[in-house]
């Protein structure tokens, strides 16, 4: 909360915490202190269920390494968008 | 501090107080086992919220003589392991300015109440909660000093207001209501030195009572023992030398 960086994605999905695998209804992204990782600041991005107090996915990533997920995320979702084209 | 012929106990526990809007709140509350009246202190917790170094901040103000109790700000957002609760705050963008000032009065009150208090109480917070330490010295006159380390969004940008948090401290920077210290790195972010120059000058041109000591080698969080990358043991030491002497001189704290 010392930069007040959020964003948050809706979405419907599943995620596999410590109790399992739970249904995803959002995703909560940062940049802020980190709890865990030894940084100043991450970049940090949370999987969890509307009620917000259940099951987590939290990872907690520097801003290079934050940078390099969104290409190879970009990556995958173009080729994936590919894929299911060519598939229709 | 105790001598070593002193009988020394601690009263350590979880308490409710009655927050912002009559809202009953949990808190952490310690207290030395002595009968003299004590200078108590309101501890707001950092971003990571109401955790094991904040309780253990809260002892250390006990051991050192003082009432101190640290309310958990996160307490209306339910309950379950401290990082979730303070990842789901962070998600909603923090407790609001309002209810943190509320809290932070219901605390104060608590200590008041208290059997061992000698009226006067000072407010001490880290990162987030050293801007609610300066926010609550603003925006209420019911504490005696406040202590803000390294609280980042004292200073901001307009567009950088939220609901939560509408308007910037340093716009209430002429009603500050005590005596304040402020300790900061100089190689941290968040308030960057840029922002604490703009902070100073608020508060020179205001006449108030205010102190700040800034560290060269030393950004966010340099005190936090438990995070290397933070932790500045010499920054740290002076800086707790500062805290002990600035309340001891303000609230007559032993």
């Amino acid at each position: 909360m010392c930069t007040t960086i959020t964003e948050t994605v809706h979405l419907d999905g599943s995620a596999k915490g410590a109790r399992g695998w739970f249904r995803v209804d959002r995703a909560n992204l940062g940049y802020d202190h980190p709890f865990h990782a030894d940084l100043d600041h991450a970049l940090t991005l949370d999987f969890v269920d509307e009620t917000g107090l259940g099951d987590r996915v939290a990872v907690e990533i520097p801003l290079d390494a934050a940078r390099r997920l969104l290409v190879a995320l970009g990556a995958a979702v173009e080729r994936a968008e590919a894929y299911e084209s060519a598939a229709r | 501090m105790p001598t070593t012929d002193q009988y020394e106990g601690l009263l350590a526990e979880t308490v409710s107080i009655t927050g912002h809007g009559g809202d009953e709140i949990h808190a952490y509350f310690a207290k030395p086992l002595t009968e003299d009246p004590r200078a108590a202190v309101v501890l707001f917790h950092h971003f990571p919220g109401w955790d094991e170094w904040y309780k253990e901040q809260t002892r250390r103000f006990a051991y050192h003589g003082y009432l101190a109790i640290c309310p958990d700000l996160y307490c209306r957002l339910g309950h379950g392991e401290v990082d979730d609760v303070a990842a789901l705050a962070r998600a909603q963008g923090g407790p609001p300015d309002d209810q943190v000032v509320g809290d932070a009065e219901g605390a104060g009150a608590f200590l008041r109440a208290h059997g061992g208090s000698n009226g006067k109480v000072g407010l001490w917070g880290t990162c987030s909660g050293g801007r609610h330490a300066f926010l609550v010295a603003c925006r209420s006159d019911g504490f005696d000093a406040a202590a803000d380390l390294w609280g980042g969004g004292v200073v901001a940008a307009p567009d950088e207001a939220t609901a939560s948090r509408p308007v910037a401290p340093v716009e209430f920077t002429a009603d500050l209501s005590c005596p304040l210290l402020g300790l900061f790195g100089n190689d941290d972010q968040s308030p960057t030195p840029e922002q604490v120059d703009r902070h100073d000058e608020e508060l020179r041109r205001n006449g108030k009572d205010y102190e700040f000591h800034r560290y060269d080698g030393a950004g966010h969080g340099f005190f936090y023992y438990d995070r290397p990358a933070a932790y500045r043991a010499e920054q740290a030491v002076d800086g707790w030398e500062k805290v002990w002497d600035f309340f001891g001189r303000k609230l007559g704290g032993k």
